[in-house]
């Protein structure tokens, strides 16, 4: 059978797909050069110059130094901590509380669907934009927070200004921001499930309690597994609020991965310890991948 | 149905905090910037209203030139998505290809890492390209979309094979099948990677600050960052106030226009 290869070319009037390997690679080359540019060679690219050292009054060469730097550097270490108390510290809060606002607003009525639109919005907002919001909303004294707290009899805060309180602050901004996208995974997820299952456990005489943790959670699994993973790779990438807000301070307390790499990429100019940081990032990012595929894939089955 | 109202009066009470930033916004854009006033913070001041935060915002940004930038870049990386990811979509949904499933994996690395994790790496490649401080060079690692390609895939795999099957007949060449016949049946698919691809890129702030250091490209968002420092200093809450709703504004309202489209675009796009 003659196989076309070209665009111009009719198309076989087969019902079978050609196995057309040209035809196919010119459709996807479009897209895989830009691939190519700026994704797949950085990733080389960085983890090449990740491992090229350059020792003073020596020629460069391959070798683990900005890895043992990177190591070393106790800043490293304390953003790697931070940000997994920043993960931590969103991800449980913002899953139940979407899941919470998923099963009480998922029916549908004008009542409802406006609730649900206001916990939407904050979605829409450009994350810089949520941060000059809060900047007075956590204003000590005059701010919004402290000027309600004060009629309660609370004395006023530097909630951004100490480092015991700063991440709380930016968790609380990231809570805010991306609850009412989850929770829109979860109504779906909530829509996939046949009314019958909850009618005849009712019939059984399962309470609402049991219901939810025997029926509704468990169905529910993929799609919390899939959240997870986004909200994970969501509070790695987004770190907006920190730069504008706190610049990684005070003393430290708010810096991520992703802002390190920033400082030293930026004002240090030390690229080969920005591109360690890269490696160990993205390192991290196919770990979450590797690991979450598995609710990815289900989750994406879940969704199509 | 008790414990069903309660949930309700308790989700009503969280969404009225959820509320809170949006109507302050609201309030202190529309109160005259006058030093000294105690109740700033008031949700619920007595007034006087106008609209001279706006005018002051508007005045002391540059507005115009960043909603323009803005609306260039959010366009233009439409645009030349809109070509790889439906030929790439094509190409996953109907045709069998050796290493089909490889190529595709391939594609949803993508997924997980957003030029900002590969921000050392892009700046330098963007440089070396000569577009280090353009409006191309923010848009550049954006316009291969893996969330696209797959969106379309889904979205071509939905349409019978029969009106290709048709056209086949009549003789159509591939690509005539591709523009004439895929694509207009496919527009919702198209609009939803619209809504996302735009919402994402109006919002994004730290790749743009990265890729752009002259003021003249830059976008709403970075702009409204340097915007904020400035009018912090001075305590200006009120125009930070009113810059903010500019900012925001258009994709509030697009959404409240249209919100079963930005729901389930955005449903579909957890894997932007």
């Amino acid at each position: 059978m003659p196989q076309s290869l070209t665009l111009g070319a009719p198309i076989p009037r087969r019902r079978r797909a050609p196995r057309s390997l040209a035809l196919a690679f010119a459709l996807l080359a479009p897209s895989l050069v830009f691939l190519g540019a700026f994704t797949y060679w950085p990733i080389i690219g960085v983890t090449l110059r990740a491992l090229t050292q350059q020792r003073f009054g020596q020629r460069a060469s391959w070798g683990m130094d900005n890895f043992a730097r990177l190591f070393a550097d106790p800043h490293f270490a304390n953003t790697a901590w931070n940000t997994v108390a920043f993960a931590a510290g969103t991800i449980l809060p913002s899953l139940a509380l979407a899941l919470f606002f998923a099963l009480a607003l998922r029916e549908n009525g004008k009542f409802t669907a406006a609730l649900r639109t206001i916990l939407v919005m904050p979605l829409l907002i450009p994350l810089v934009a949520a941060a000059a919001l809060f900047v007075f909303i956590f204003l000590p004294g005059g701010g919004l927070l402290d000027y309600y707290l004060a009629k309660i009899g609370v004395h006023s805060t530097n909630w951004l200004g100490n480092p015991d309180i700063a991440l709380g602050a930016i968790i609380a901004i990231t809570i805010w921001k991306n609850t009412g996208y989850y929770m829109l995974f979860f109504l779906a997820g909530l829509a996939g499930i046949p009314e019958e299952y909850h009618e005849a456990a009712k019939i059984d005489g399962a309470g609402p309690a049991t219901r939810l943790r025997r029926i509704t959670l468990p169905l529910l699994g993929p799609t919390i597994g899939f959240v997870s993973v986004i909200a994970l790779v969501n509070t790695l990438v987004q770190i907006d609020h920190v730069i504008v807000m706190t610049g990684g301070g005070p003393s430290d307390s708010t810096n991520m991965i992703l802002y390190y790499i920033y400082q030293q990429a930026e004002q240090n100019m030390d690229l080969g310890l920005a591109s360690a940081a890269t490696v160990v990032c993205v390192g991290g990012l196919l770990a979450i991948a590797v690991v979450g595929l598995r609710a990815l894939e289900r989750g994406i089955h879940y969704e199509s | 149905m008790k414990v069903k109202n309660l949930g309700l009066l308790l989700a009503a009470l969280a969404t009225l905090l959820w509320l809170v930033p949006f109507a302050w916004m609201a309030v202190a854009s529309m109160r005259p910037d006058v030093s000294g006033v105690l109740d700033l913070a008031s949700l619920f001041p007595h007034g006087p209203f106008g609209w001279s935060n706006y005018v002051n915002a508007w005045k002391s940004g540059r507005f115009p030139l960043w909603y323009v930038n803005t609306i260039l870049l959010c366009g233009g990386i439409l645009a030349v998505q809109a070509v790889t990811v439906s030929l790439a979509g094509y190409a996953f949904a109907r045709l069998k290809f050796r290493g089909r499933g490889t190529v595709f994996t391939l594609f949803l690395l993508q997924l997980l890492l957003p030029p900002a994790v590969l921000v050392v790496p892009n700046l330098l490649m963007i440089t070396n390209l000569g577009l280090f401080d353009s409006l191309a060079g923010i848009a550049a690692p954006y316009c291969a979309s893996a969330f696209g390609v797959f969106l379309m895939r889904q979205t071509f795999r939905a349409i019978p094979r029969d009106f290709e099957d048709a056209a086949a007949v009549d003789g159509a060449t591939r690509l005539q099948v591709i523009w004439h016949i895929l694509i207009p049946l496919a527009r919702p698919g198209l609009a939803a990677f619209a809504v996302v691809s735009i919402t994402s890129h109006w919002n994004e702030f730290l790749w743009p600050l990265m890729a752009v250091s002259q003021p003249t490209s830059q976008v709403l968002t970075v702009g409204l960052a340097s915007f904020t420092r400035g009018a912090e200093s001075g305590g200006e809450w009120g125009t930070i106030a009113a810059g903010t709703a500019l900012v925001a504004a258009p994709l509030l309202v697009g959404f409240l226009f249209f919100q079963r489209r930005f729901v389930s675009s955005l449903v579909f796009s957890g894997l932007k």
